[in-house]
């Protein structure tokens, strides 16, 4: 029994402990979650702290520069920009979380599905998921959205077809190289039938790594989302969206009225920025071999 | 002067849970000529001590004290460009998994090669010469036409061979073998270990001999030096520490060794013994197999695994099944716990043929119960993400009649029948030690009672202090609930402490099976012969009552 003799009973660390201790090991996830913080707050509290109606248009006082009373200027219409980029993440980080959402599900069912049973299902998954890739990814999302009609929810839905590959992909070589692991043959032995083994067992292996194209894909979704509005698809105007944001301030850049476009163009590389810092993160908190 | 001293070395490692220290205050040295052994279990600090003197520590590992001098040169001080000279001309290393140790897409004759130009053994003109010449050294025939081959298309035992050349090849004068042998059959090691104690002597090299098998550093070494948790606790000739070991631990890992003529309870510390349960085997076979054949169809045509294969276990048997990877073993036991569907032959359990039921479709049967399976590597069989309760608990809820609260008690029951302590149920796989992992494993295969557990050389990743434990742990469990055994192994010695009966295969077909006795004492077939000859012999407990282990080649 030298095998338990020596163990020290040691207190089972909880989850949130775990967390704190990814935060402290890394300073740039805690920078990275920080951040995701402040972008969640504005998403989440945005219209009501704006100072002013994002939408309310005040022609004499508009194109000013940055000021105290309106810090990232006012627009051709005289709207506060500072405003309106707060009021945008919402709209930003609903589509982009929404689309990622949902790649990752379809994503997931294809890729396990490939994975695990290859042959035929394999190859019929695969070929179709090259056939996406093989577009020029924003030329696809454009057709899709013309096709399907210029709304938001049309928006989504391309964001989410053109990334569903890189979702199946992953997902399909981590089923893959567990297939054949002992504790997959285990839960065979145990009882379990095989979309039981696959869905409980082999799946939640591959989470790491997928929390990691989460959170760059994230990054990816809003810049999409943003280009797709920028060249006039989806969101319209007068809605506030930072892509639309920015293709609105183009015009004035040349004239000096650079306010209009670069504070929208800010947030957005700050909202990307976030997610792609907060990969490493999120992948060490859901794998429990990191915890002690 | 010895050629390496080490004195008072002392590693320590940073970890989440703060400083581990691995190594403390070891002295040891070897002299010109000399093969020194480190015997110890997983966590004893001795590869550590290799890696601290060869200055490749993992990251966060550093050396806090001692000194390390090797034929005048302070090692712990050494620049890195003079230790990156030292390794491999001076000091080489045969690593554990000898295809870990080799680039997986580049052909070993150029691996041999980078490492001659490396240390300027070779020109860009004779360097493939030269890699030939020391593939040829290592005894690898054809050498002309293996160099063009990448590691995946040799067996195990060749790419050792290869990883041998390849720490020879700049002729070093010191040797560190770090568990050289472990995964390959017992009759490759032997061809392995024999080549490198010839070379050793052909070239007069010092060397030192990492590994946890007793019987092997017997055989291959002048001097023994026994460590446990980063101490040294005795060191000695390697004739004289067997046959007379001081420190109790050194007793205690002697008497763990199975070997001829003991007992399973005799490999426990005395205190622990209990008495044996009396044999109570059945008289109705519960399991036969009749000519089972399973054919692979490769690339290359078909393939033969398992030829015809018969045999037959009583309620309450062990049954042995023994022989080297590639035997066929496996596949067998695949086949009877209806993972694969055999191609012909029947499996009949309880009468009944389970062969008629497609291995897709018996995870739902109701005699999946009663067939049950320990898997080699109890850390590969256990889901990261589950804790042991959820392991244990997860054939209780799907073959099981239990409800949650029934099912609890239960895993909770199990976990004492198998040792294992109820706080330990929460943790996952990585908390677990080695030995506990194991228990985790048995205890879910247990589980549901079944009448048949096959055992896939269940202890091979173990220690053998925790090897001697786990196997009476079996041998107690099958009398109380009679279950029967079918003991999958390439280890005759552990397969005889367990099996009434053995069951001998080589190239898919059996070549001889009878009681354990006759199979062991007096084998029929010159195959079984060549098995049990190429066994190291492990030491005697009892001091010099069998005589003292002769050296492979003397030296």
């Amino acid at each position: 029994m030298t095998d338990l003799a020596v163990d020290r009973p040691a207190p089972r660390p909880s989850a949130l402990r775990h967390v704190a201790y990814v935060l402290r090991s890394n300073p740039l996830t805690l920078i990275a979650f920080l951040l995701l913080a402040l972008l969640l707050v504005a998403a989440l509290f945005g219209p009501a702290i704006a100072p002013y109606d994002p939408y309310a248009s005040d022609a004499p006082a508009a194109l000013q520069p940055p000021s105290w009373s309106h810090w990232f200027g006012t627009d051709n219409l005289g709207r506060d920009v500072f405003s309106r980029v707060l009021v945008a993440s919402r709209l930003d980080l609903a589509i982009s979380v929404s689309a990622v959402a949902l790649s990752f599900v379809m994503g997931s069912v294809l890729g396990a599905a490939a994975g695990y049973w290859g042959g035929w299902t394999d190859r019929l998954t695969s070929r179709m998921l090259d056939t996406i890739m093989a577009f020029p990814l924003f030329v696809l999302a454009m057709g899709i959205v013309s096709a399907l009609g210029n709304t938001v929810e049309n928006v989504v839905y391309a964001t989410a077809i053109i990334n569903v590959p890189f979702y199946a992909r992953l997902v399909r070589a981590e089923v893959n190289i567990r297939r054949e692991a002992g504790f997959a043959l285990a839960a065979r032995l145990s009882g379990n039938a095989d979309w039981r083994v696959l869905a409980l067992h082999i799946f939640p292996n591959a989470l790491p790594p997928m929390m990691v194209q989460v959170s760059l894909n994230l990054g990816w979704a809003i810049l999409n989302a943003a280009g797709l509005s920028f060249i006039g698809l989806g969101v319209r105007p007068p809605t506030a969206e930072w892509g639309i944001m920015v293709a609105e301030g183009a015009n004035y850049i040349v004239s000096g009225e650079w306010w209009m476009a670069v504070f929208p163009g800010a947030a957005l590389m700050l909202a990307v920025f976030t997610f792609n810092l907060l990969g490493d993160g999120l992948r060490d908190m859901v794998d429990p071999r990191l915890r002690t | 002067m010895a050629l390496l001293d080490i004195r008072d070395l002392a590693v320590s490692f940073r970890t989440r849970r703060g400083t581990v220290e691995a190594v403390r205050g070891v002295s040891l040295s070897v002299a010109r000529g000399e093969t020194l052994a480190i015997v110890g279990e997983s966590g004893s600090g001795k590869s550590v001590t290799s890696y601290a003197l060869m200055r490749i520590l993992d990251a966060g590992g550093t050396i806090k004290a001692g000194e390390l001098t090797y034929g005048g040169v302070d090692l712990r001080r050494a620049g890195e460009r003079e230790m990156a000279d030292i390794r491999g001309r001076e000091i080489s290393m045969i690593f554990q998994n000898p295809r870990a140790a080799l680039n997986p897409i580049r052909k070993v004759g150029r691996q041999i090669e980078d490492v001659l130009l490396r240390h300027g053994r070779a020109t860009r003109l004779n360097a493939r010469a030269r890699a030939i010449e020391a593939m040829e050294a290592v005894r690898i025939r054809e050498a002309g036409r293996r160099y063009h081959a990448y590691p995946f298309e040799l067996s195990g035992g060749m790419c050792q061979r290869v990883v041998i050349a390849l720490a020879l090849a700049c002729d070093p004068k010191l040797l560190i073998a770090d568990e050289p042998t472990t995964g390959l059959d017992v009759t490759t090691q032997k061809a392995v270990m024999d080549l490198v104690a010839e070379l050793i002597a052909e070239r007069g090299l010092s060397a030192i001999l990492i590994t946890h098998d007793l019987g092997l550093a017997a055989a291959y070494s002048d001097r023994v030096a026994v460590m446990r948790r980063g101490e040294l606790v005795e060191e000695g000739a390697a004739a004289e520490i067997f046959a007379r070991p001081q420190h109790p631990y050194t007793q205690k890992l002697v008497a763990a060794t199975p070997r001829q003529g003991v007992g399973v309870r005799e490999l426990l510390p005395p205190e622990a013994r209990t008495p044996a349960p009396p044999p109570r085997i059945g008289s109705r076979p519960l399991l036969e197999v009749v000519n089972l054949t399973k054919t692979f169809e490769t690339g290359d045509g078909p393939v033969q695994a398992v030829k015809r294969v018969s045999f037959e276990i009583r309620q309450s048997e062990s049954v042995g099944l023994v022989g080297e990877s590639g035997c066929g073993k496996s596949t067998t036991s695949a086949m009877i716990m209806r993972l694969l569907d055999p191609t012909s032959g029947a499996i009949l359990f309880d009468g009944q043929d389970l062969a008629e039921t497609p291995a897709r479709r018996f995870a739902r049967d109701p005699r999946r119960a009663q067939l049950q399976l320990v898997f080699q590597d109890a850390t590969d069989s256990l889901n990261p993400r589950w804790s042991a309760r959820a392991s244990i608990a997860d054939p209780l809820a799907r073959l099981g009649r239990l409800d949650r609260r029934a099912r609890r008690a239960c895993v909770e029951e199990l976990a004492e029948l198998v040792g294992l302590p109820g706080e330990l149920l929460d943790r996952f796989p990585h908390q677990l030690s080695g030995g506990q992992k194991a228990r985790v494993g048995i205890a879910r295969a247990i589980a549901l009672e079944p009448k048949l557990l096959i055992l896939d050389e269940p202890t091979a990743a173990l220690d053998v202090s925790i090897q001697a434990v786990v196997l009476n742990l079996l041998v107690d469990l099958k009398a109380r609930l009679g279950m029967s055994y079918l003991f999958v192994s390439h280890d005759l010695q552990v397969v005889r402490l367990l099996c009434d009966r053995i069951v001998v295969m080589r190239g898919g077909e059996v070549v001889e099976q009878g009681p354990a006795e006759q199979v062991m004492g007096a084998p029929a077939s010159d195959y079984t012969r060549s098995l049990l000859e190429a066994a190291p012999r492990p030491p005697s407990g009892e001091a010099g009552s069998r005589g003292l282990p002769p050296r492979a080649v003397p030296l």
